[in-house]
């Protein structure tokens, strides 16, 4: 889910022109033994390239599950049912769960989590652009849980083969909690459209018509913009493409959307017999760079939230440590 | 942020989820001291289940060996669990890399 | 259809008081922990505070669920839950206060997990069963949320000077509220009477000598008694108490015969 616009790599982490004949026969071996299948490890030998992208793409993948809490945390106080609201909280919790799984995962590679935090809240970092859509109604919720994660989870599931040990693990535990996040958003909205009333219905059409394309854009530019695709595929970050995995995604949601009774809002939706696939409408690519250059519906209130998060917190932070050397000192002293 | 600050150290932990088991290492987490960092990680590591026993050790106390091939030993000589930069305390004057 | 759905009306009975007492105690107080949710100071505590929010909101479930069945109406946990007016809800007026700081969060839920863990002890041996059973299981959840809690208050007593002004600041506030808790009445009566729990008034002793305990690792005091007394329990909430619920209601008033 979180990998979009991962390849599209800074000029400073360009590799360097320059390897020695040592770094080469290194990183021939490096990617031998990915090949066969064997799993990378925090003190193994890795090329710096794989190390700063990986610590890239495990942070803002970690970034994206923490402010991924903020759209939905929104309607945990309204609720409509205290089922919603213990089923909301616990998926809310899971989020910010698997943040630190992830923090703690990159951190195996020389980072640090004041680093990757700092990094977020400075506006570096970049976290998963589907978040900086406002959640305006109760189905929205529903609609993030069948949309959102489910495209989240087609994305994930690959990574649990991840060539670097502790994301790979990371991940596994991941996608085992992540299995009743994608369930209790669709039951949700099915129960309104089966069961609900008119109202309820229009409710979720709407929020339907509002996440659609933005979920489909969480897959990421076309594979023929992202050009390091080749070399991630290579050393096991990357298991499958952009487009594959949006194709994938678009031919399971249209037939869930017919389940639920919604119209997705795609007037070129057709299933094409011969590609065995549906053929869908044109992504409007300048809204998703919009989005993730910083200008869309909800950035700025978004990194604010977590910046406040952080800094209303500081005290609370500095406090436990003083005490703890406070204790320390104490037992020093003692001994 | 000043520079007083410091961050909450890094702890692994290490659960049995069944009384007949090992424990198992199952992930990282940051604590203040010993009693939080148990606490958390009850409530991180074991929500979903019953974990009858939980271990935290700070991560710079463990020491790793992990031979391989030993060609792939990017420092023979490092014992450290992480390459992490806090791991390594630097006198305040250099402590900016 | 009526665009907006109306109000339930409860039965006045004391033994469905009593367990709605509880009930909206753990309700309430879920509903401000979960605020934290995405603004915890760390991710640990993100989830922890989600956690005793979780198991808050189970206790007040099953304990609505009870007093529906017993109140004879039929109402299941989310018409009590949802549609009763604010004079009808029966938790106690410290829970629905303002989440306030870390501080103040940590403090009320050692003052709050504390008299819990009294009240679930003697529960156990409720003559209603399922009161008992209930107990039985959030004894348990009370017990750790508040050492977790405790914890919290000492760290941050004993933390930096900030972190103590603060915490003294959350004392000072919050202690006049809790007289609240051991105010025994008519409906204490009958349940001491039924058997079916203790008089709060009771559970004041053992609670004071677990705080002061706590305070006094914390390097703080317990403060003296004052007239204020707080009426929740009886239906006469702050100001806070209307502002919480149109938030929390919103959605079943606004959809009547929604099904979710």
């Amino acid at each position: 889910m979180y990998t979009q616009a991962m390849d599209t790599a800074r000029s400073d982490d360009a590799r360097k022109p320059v390897r020695s004949a040592e770094d080469l026969r290194m990183e021939e071996r490096f990617e031998a033994r990915i090949a066969e299948g064997e799993f990378i490890e925090p003190r193994d030998w890795m090329p710096d390239h794989y190390r700063k992208t990986l610590v890239r793409q495990i942070s803002q993948h970690a970034h994206s599950e923490v402010v991924g809490m903020l759209p939905e945390g929104n309607w945990i106080t309204r609720a409509p049912t205290l089922k919603r609201k213990a089923i909301l909280l616990a998926k809310v919790q899971d989020e910010g769960g698997h943040g630190l799984y992830l923090y703690c995962a990159a951190e195996t590679l020389g980072t640090s989590r004041d680093e990757m935090l700092e990094a977020l809240h400075s506006g570096r970092a970049k976290y998963s652009s589907i978040f900086n859509y406002p959640t305006l109604t109760w189905a929205d919720v529903g609609t993030i849980g069948w949309l959102v994660d489910g495209a989240a989870i087609m994305n994930q599931v690959p990574i649990c083969r991840c060539s670097y040990g502790p994301y790979a693990r990371a991940m596994i535990r991941i996608c085992r909690e992540e299995s009743f996040h994608q369930r209790q958003g669709f039951e949700s909205l099915l129960t309104m459209m089966k069961e609900g009333t008119d109202a309820q219905r229009a409710m979720v059409q709407d929020a339907v018509n509002r996440w659609w394309w933005p979920s489909i854009m969480m897959f990421g530019p076309p594979d023929d913009q992202s050009p390091n695709t080749a070399q991630s595929m290579r050393w096991g970050i990357k298991r499958i493409s952009n487009d594959e995995l949006r194709q994938k995604f678009v031919d399971a949601a249209v037939e869930q959307a017919k389940v639920l009774g919604v119209t997705p809002p795609d007037r070129d939706l057709k299933w094409n017999a011969e590609r065995g696939h549906y053929d869908f409408g044109t992504i409007d690519w300048t809204e998703f760079w919009n989005v993730i250059a910083g200008h869309g519906p909800c950035n700025r209130e978004r990194l604010a939230a977590r910046v406040k998060a952080w800094d209303d917190g500081a005290w609370v932070r500095d406090a436990a440590m003083a005490h703890a050397r406070k204790q320390s000192s104490q037992h020093q002293e003692a001994a | 942020m000043s520079e007083s600050r410091q961050e909450w150290p890094l702890w692994e932990v290490f659960v049995r989820s069944k009384s007949g088991l090992d424990h198992k290492h199952c992930g990282s987490l940051h604590a203040p001291d010993a009693k939080m960092a148990i606490q958390m990680a009850r409530d991180v590591y074991t929500r979903r289940q019953e974990g009858t026993s939980v271990w935290v050790v700070r991560s710079e106390h463990i020491v790793a060996s992990d031979p391989g091939d030993k060609d792939m030993y990017f420092d023979p000589a490092e014992d450290k669990v992480y390459r992490h930069p806090t791991f390594y305390a630097l006198p305040k004057a250099v402590d900016h890399m | 259809m009526a665009a907006v759905q109306g109000s339930i009306q409860v039965s006045a009975a004391p033994n469905v008081q009593y367990l709605l007492r509880i009930g909206d105690s753990a309700l309430i107080l879920a509903q401000r922990t979960c605020e934290w949710a995405g603004h915890a100071p760390v991710l640990e505590e993100d989830i922890a505070l989600a956690n005793m929010a979780l198991d808050l909101l189970g206790q007040a479930r099953a304990l609505l669920t009870r007093a529906g069945q017993l109140e004879g109406s039929g109402y299941d946990e989310d018409q009590l839950a949802f549609l009763r007016e604010a004079r009808d809800y029966r938790n106690v007026t410290l829970v629905e206060l303002p989440r306030g700081d870390f501080a103040m969060t940590q403090l009320r839920n050692v003052v709050m997990a504390t008299f819990f863990k009294l009240l679930w002890q003697r529960l156990a041996t409720s003559s209603d069963s399922e009161l008992a059973a209930i107990a039985g299981k959030a004894v348990k959840e009370a017990r750790y949320h508040q050492q977790h809690a405790a914890d919290w208050v000492i760290r941050l007593a004993g933390g930096t000077d900030e972190s103590r002004k603060r915490t003294e600041c959350a004392l000072a506030e919050l202690w006049r509220y809790t007289a609240e808790l051991f105010a025994s009445d008519a409906v204490d009566n009958y349940a001491a009477e039924a058997q079916l729990g203790p008089r709060w008034g009771e559970l004041r002793e053992p609670w004071l000598h677990e705080m002061t305990q706590i305070l006094d690792e914390a390097g703080l005091q317990p403060h003296a008694d004052t007239p204020f007394l707080s009426t929740g329990k009886n239906g006469a909430h702050s100001e806070h108490m209307g502002l919480l619920l149109a938030e929390m209601q919103h959605l079943q008033r606004a959809y009547p015969g929604g099904v979710w």
